[in-house]
């Protein structure tokens, strides 16, 4: 059994170092998962505590039975764009389980202390315990939050004094369990903990906008990552501790770059709520002027005779389900001799990678996405950019005003390119709550509609072109 | 104090040295990865199965909130387990390149 620990250990390190270049990324999955079966095969078949297998067996291949089929099921049928979602709900499962293991093994050892043994000795245990206890449940309670943001079913909603209110729970939670370890026959003050942290997962993840959940399970999958190392550490568990202790930290790592990606501070996602900072950049913006629209006719012409067209996918276009109507936009005016590309912003749509998800599943070939810098070489040289529902992104607040939420993210230089075709259904702000000068600038249009309607419309005036 | 480091020095070299690997390995990413990549590092935490098996097969015929609390955990832990590697590999089918 040692060994086959060592040898999953050593996957879950060669399939994530795979997980992070484009060309071994599959083969990382899959040598992970290998080493996982390895590892839970072994300890079913293998594991011993002082000198006695495991037993009931039937309950255990029932329940990954059940967990496989579901879990299979539920992965393979769901559409590309709810992907994200289903991250944060597994994970929610995953800190879940961690969370109900600790409630067992409490329970083990008060029923140990029950039968004569002396409290003191299982002092390291109970912090253990409780540890996993909190930590589990706070990620199983922010990652049900955070997936029913993904899916719109949860609102942004937060009050005043919020962060503080939180943070006192947590620090209840803490102190309950410091005294649990000292005297550890309360079960009420355990249950405690356990419904103080489930509060404190949702109060955490609850005001925080869906823009940001990304950054959040993230977080939350490095959480579940140190409830599984707790594991670890209860059962002096090698494999456990590893790839709880793995995740953790590379999972923290990635949270910290995907900030870094967005230019804000982690402090500021989970913390600055989008209340207090749009009124101050709503101040600068006010003269704005007025905007240009361009018809349908106009928008089909000057894309059909461009030489280079780029196009900025944004949330929009997924919402509106117009991914393969876009494509069927790029492979006409590549008919007529137009180059087309795509500008993809590291943070447009809901999560990292959220519009190559949704352009490769229109069977848009992966050479013609773009990254940011790249593409904004690209852009003195476009005759035509179209963005589809995209706007933080394409922003320039985010370089000119110091009091923008959005003040110092990167985007995509659309400003210089010979002209701009905005495609969005009304002038709304969009994700971040602000006003986007570039529709007011002079080489831009709106071409406003619902994406799918208005691509298919220009798909047909191209065609009379 | 310094007893139970030396006590535990074993365990304690895993964690240092996982987290200096789980750094080292995330190093470089492109952007257009970190969604899979932290799919599958949410498939990787899922080992805390083990643990859910252990419980499971540790609790005697008689004690019911063993068995269902382990039950429970043990298909929650497989949830994460199979539903995360699944996931992971959707989301890189999409990164073939089409020739």
């Amino acid at each position: 059994m040692t060994l086959c620990y060592l040898v999953a250990s050593v996957t879950f390190i060669l399939g994530l170092k795979m997980l992070s270049n484009p060309a071994s990324a599959r083969k990382g999955n899959l040598v992970a998962a290998a080493g996982m079966t390895i590892a839970i095969i072994g300890t079913i078949f293998l594991y011993e505590e002082d000198g006695q297998k495991l037993g009931n067996y039937g309950w255990i291949f029932g329940g990954l039975l059940i967990g496989g089929i579901v879990g299979t099921l539920a992965a393979k049928k769901v559409k590309m764009t709810a992907m994200p979602e289903m991250v944060s709900l597994f994970n929610g499962m995953g800190g879940a389980c961690a969370a109900l293991i600790s409630i067992a093994e409490f329970n083990h050892l008060l029923r140990e202390i029950e039968q004569g043994g002396n409290a003191g000795e299982h002092t390291g245990k109970v912090l253990i315990i409780a540890l996993g206890l909190i930590i589990g449940s706070v990620s199983f309670a922010g990652s049900m939050i955070a997936w029913g943001k993904l899916n719109g079913k949860v609102k942004d909603y937060s009050f005043k004094g919020h962060n503080i209110l939180n943070l006192i729970f947590l620090a209840i939670a803490l102190g309950s369990a410091a005294y649990l370890v000292v005297n550890p026959d309360h079960h009420l003050i355990f249950y405690g903990i356990l419904a103080l942290s489930l509060l404190y997962g949702v109060l955490f993840v609850l005001p925080i906008g869906g823009a940001d959940m990304p950054v959040v399970i993230s977080l939350l999958n490095s959480f579940t990552g140190v409830a599984a190392a707790c594991g670890g550490f209860l059962y002096n568990n090698k494999v456990m501790l590893t790839g709880g202790i793995l995740v953790g930290a590379a999972g923290t790592l990635l949270t910290i770059l995907m900030c870094k990606a967005m230019n804000r501070s982690l402090l500021n996602v989970l913390v600055g709520s989008f209340g207090g900072s749009s009124a101050a950049a709503s101040g600068i913006s006010k003269q704005q002027g007025a905007y240009k629209e361009i018809t349908l006719s106009d928008a089909a012409m000057v894309m059909a005779y461009a030489h280079k067209v780029m196009i900025v996918p944004g949330y929009g276009l997924a919402v509106a389900q117009a991914q393969h109507v876009c494509h069927e936009l790029e492979k006409m005016l590549e008919e007529k001799g137009v180059e087309v590309n795509y500008a993809i912003h590291p943070v447009a749509g809901r999560m990292p990678g959220h519009m190559n998800v949704l352009l490769a599943e229109a069977d848009v070939s992966y050479e013609k996405l773009m990254e940011m810098e790249h593409a904004n070489d690209e852009f003195k040289t476009t005759d035509v950019v179209l963005i589809l529902g995209a706007n933080d992104v394409v922003n320039p607040a985010a370089k000119n005003d110091p009091a923008s939420p959005i003040y110092g993210m990167p985007i995509l230089e659309v400003e210089q390119a010979k002209t701009t075709i905005v495609n969005k259904r009304s002038m709304k702000p969009g994700y971040a709550g602000i006003e986007n000068d570039l529709f007011f600038r002079p080489k831009t249009s709106m071409l406003f509609g619902d994406a799918k309607k208005v691509l298919q419309d220009l798909i047909a005036e191209i065609k009379t072109v | 104090m310094l007893q139970w480091i030396s006590d535990n020095q074993q365990t304690i070299y895993i964690v240092i040295l996982m987290i200096f690997v789980g750094i080292e390995v995330i190093g470089r990413v492109p952007s257009v990865l970190h969604t899979p990549l932290m799919s599958g590092a949410n498939a990787i935490h899922g080992v805390v199965i083990i643990g859910a098996i252990i419980v499971m097969g540790k609790a005697e015929g008689d004690n019911y909130l063993a068995l269902i609390l382990g039950f429970l955990a043990v298909i929650l832990g497989t949830l994460n387990v199979v539903g995360g590697f699944v996931v992971t590999d959707r989301m890189l089918e999409m990164f073939k390149k089409k020739k």
